[in-house]
């Protein structure tokens, strides 16, 4: 069953009053702290916000869907975005995918528009590209769950991976 | 103002052409985003001084120091603050927008990251002169502890009564809150913004007539500004707009924020007066050139969505000037001039080791990815432009398909709903106009996959997600 624990709904009845206007506004932050908690949007979470917002679920999920920092299925333990966009392409960064995906053991062949996540076999990693991270002077640039990291060198993956166990 | 010079961390030093105003206190020593430090280096001085002005002198001091936005489109600011109807009665709000994701542009982090305050001393009296009350910061989910960073500055400048109630005894309330996006490239573009702050689909609303200063946020007159513009007004009640207006060049003035990626030897952020520099300035002088050994052969001025420059094209101006894209000054006018655009500051460079035919691709994938939905050109002409494209670097494309590539381009720009339409048009028809041989060259099967770092070999099109 699906609960929110009594601290999370307190931080959530804090936000809803940054919307002094319109409830619905608070959609999004709602949903970064179900996310955050419970890693990712399932179906009782989009049912459980429309109702602490008394909207229809429909516009709750038509959000979920949309933005790509949603997510409706658990990732890894620890989710790993790389930039994929022009500047860090240029610096490496299709380099750096494929060696995170070599060194964690990720099969990204069937990732695609709708399905953009990877996870390796044994769940401990998630991986998919991002667009522009804005570091693009400092390419290639990934994030490892909130944690950020420029001028990775793709020979050093396993490195970076090292740090998330 | 402390009197003690300003000392940057080693290797991090500004280039002696830079003008810090903005990026001051960035990469400073003994800096931090804390209000105990803002305080001492004279911080919310000029908040103090705007409460004691006539809201319509602060807009005046902005039109006088001919501000122009920072985010993309260079609209002069005071003129946009003046769009709110003058017998509007409803509430006003204002908005920064720190969504930061054009391709290419780093600048509004390290001021939310380095230098919060600045963005909040710079809301506030921007949000006094425009009389919104209540205003949001937008920033792009990909910045968690920006903020973090901004929510505790808030919470500061709360504490010591700069927001809140009665500010400084003015009779003036206002408060800011963080709203933070979730990924989304449309949520840049003002009213893709206001949707997504309303808790929907950040589709953007046609214009006219929602035109954010009269119809934005709730249906109330709302003000739009990037994190750099709103900085900037802070420092136009410092200097005066007379003052500011000096620095830059005419119609161009005050300092912006270049980043500069890419082919360069030291890529980064250069905070230079308007139009001061040219082009060839900023690769040979600020970013101390090119590779060893290599040419330039192409740059994207503003944004990935302004048009490239080919390395040896000439430009004959109506006043008389003839320039090579070296000698163009980094200002809105000349870009605009040279079919380009100055847009959000974020120069890309590549040298004679890119192959255009991959440049073109990676971006049309971000298009493509990046495209709402909403408009049948630009969702359907996007996906079309990426596979076009793909085809191209896999080899599976012929000749005839770059032209086909062209007229689905043509077929965006000026049809859709948004800018987005021409921000996605523009890349592929300015690369196809000025390396056309080179992409129809690439139309083989045996080029599928090809060399383009000089040494890596690039997996473009099976790897694109
Ligand atoms: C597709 C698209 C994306 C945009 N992305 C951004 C962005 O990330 N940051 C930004 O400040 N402005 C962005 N803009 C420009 C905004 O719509 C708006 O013009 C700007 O925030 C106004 O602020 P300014 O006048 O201070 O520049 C974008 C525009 C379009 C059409
Ligand atoms: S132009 Fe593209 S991004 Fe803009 S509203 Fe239309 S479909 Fe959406
Ligand atoms: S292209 Fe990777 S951060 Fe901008």
């Amino acid at each position: 069953m699906f609960t929110v624990p009594p601290d999370l709904e307190a931080k959530m009845d804090e936000v809803i009053t940054h919307y002094p206007v319109s409830k619905r506004s608070a959609v999004l932050p709602l949903l970064h702290l179900v996310q955050h908690h419970f890693r990712f949007i399932g179906e009782e979470a989009v049912n459980w916000v429309a109702a602490k917002l008394d909207l229809p679920p429909i516009q709750v999920l038509e959000v979920v869907t949309f933005y790509p920092g949603f997510r409706q299925t658990a990732p890894g333990k620890y989710h790993i975005r790389v930039c994929r966009t022009l500047s860090c392409a240029m610096a490496g960064s299709y380099e750096l995918m494929e060696s995170l995906c070599k060194s964690a053991n990720i099969d990204r062949s069937h990732v695609d528009h709708h399905h953009p996540i990877a996870i390796s076999a044994d769940g401990k990693y998630s991986i998919e590209f991002a667009e522009c991270l804005a570091s693009c002077g400092f390419g290639p640039v990934c994030m490892v769950e909130d944690d950020f990291y420029e001028k990775v060198e793709p020979a050093k993956s396993a490195d970076l991976l090292a740090k998330y166990q | 103002m402390s009197s003690a010079a300003v000392q940057y961390l080693p290797g991090k030093e500004p280039h002696a052409r830079e003008r810090r105003l903005i990026f001051r206190n960035v990469d400073r020593v003994g800096y931090d985003p804390s209000i105990d430090c803002y305080l001492k280096d004279g911080g919310y001085e000029q908040l103090k001084v705007a409460l004691k002005m006539e809201k319509i002198a602060i807009i005046n001091e902005v039109k006088a120091a001919g501000l122009r936005g920072r985010g993309g489109a260079g609209f002069p600011t005071g003129v946009k603050w003046g769009f709110i109807p003058p017998t509007n009665t409803k509430p006003v709000y204002l908005i920064c927008n720190a969504d930061e994701s054009e391709p290419g542009t780093f600048k509004d982090r390290y001021i939310m990251h380095q230098d919060p305050h600045q963005l909040v001393e710079g809301m506030a009296i921007s949000c006094f002169a425009v009389g919104a009350k209540l205003a949001y910061i937008y920033v792009r989910e990909e910045f968690p502890e920006a903020a973090i960073i901004l929510e505790k500055a808030i919470a500061e400048a709360h504490s010591k009564g700069f927001l809140g109630k009665n500010i400084l005894g003015s009779g003036f309330d206002c408060e800011i809150y963080v709203h933070r996006g979730a990924g989304a490239y449309i949520c840049g573009e003002e009213t893709g913004l206001i949707e997504s702050l309303e808790g929907k689909r950040p589709y953007p609303r046609i214009k006219p007539p929602y035109f954010p200063a009269a119809l934005g946020l709730y249906m109330c007159p709302t003000i739009v500004n990037n994190v750099e513009s709103l900085c900037h007004v802070k420092h136009i009640i410092q200097m005066g707009g007379a003052e500011y207006a000096k620095m830059g060049t005419p119609n161009n003035t005050g300092t912006r924020i270049l980043c500069v990626s890419g082919d360069v030897q030291k890529p980064g952020y250069y905070e230079v007066e308007v139009g001061k520099v040219t082009m060839g300035e900023v690769i040979d002088v600020l970013c101390g050139g090119l590779k060893p050994g290599r040419k330039l052969k192409a740059i994207i001025p503003g944004g990935s969505s302004a048009k490239v420059l080919r390395a040896d094209e000439t430009f004959k101006l109506k006043d008389g000037r003839e320039l090579g894209i070296l000698d163009i000054p980094m200002d809105f006018d000349t870009m605009a001039a040279c079919g380009t655009m100055a847009g959000s500051g974020g120069v890309i460079i590549m040298d004679d080791s890119r192959s255009m035919s991959w440049v073109i691709n990676n971006l049309n994938n971000f298009y493509a990815h990046e495209s709402c939905g909403q408009c049948t050109p630009c969702r359907e002409g996007s996906l079309w432009m990426k596979k076009i494209s793909d085809r191209i670097v896999a080899g599976k494309a012929s000749p005839d398909d770059v032209d086909t590539l062209e007229t689905v381009a043509n077929q965006i720009e000026g049809k859709t709903i948004c800018a987005f339409g021409e921000a996605c048009s523009w890349p592929t028809q300015s690369f196809i106009k000025k390396f056309r041989d080179e992409l129809k060259g690439d139309c083989k099967p045996e080029l599928a996959g090809r060399v383009v770092n000089g040494e890596t070999a690039v997996a473009a099109a099976g790897l694109s997600a």
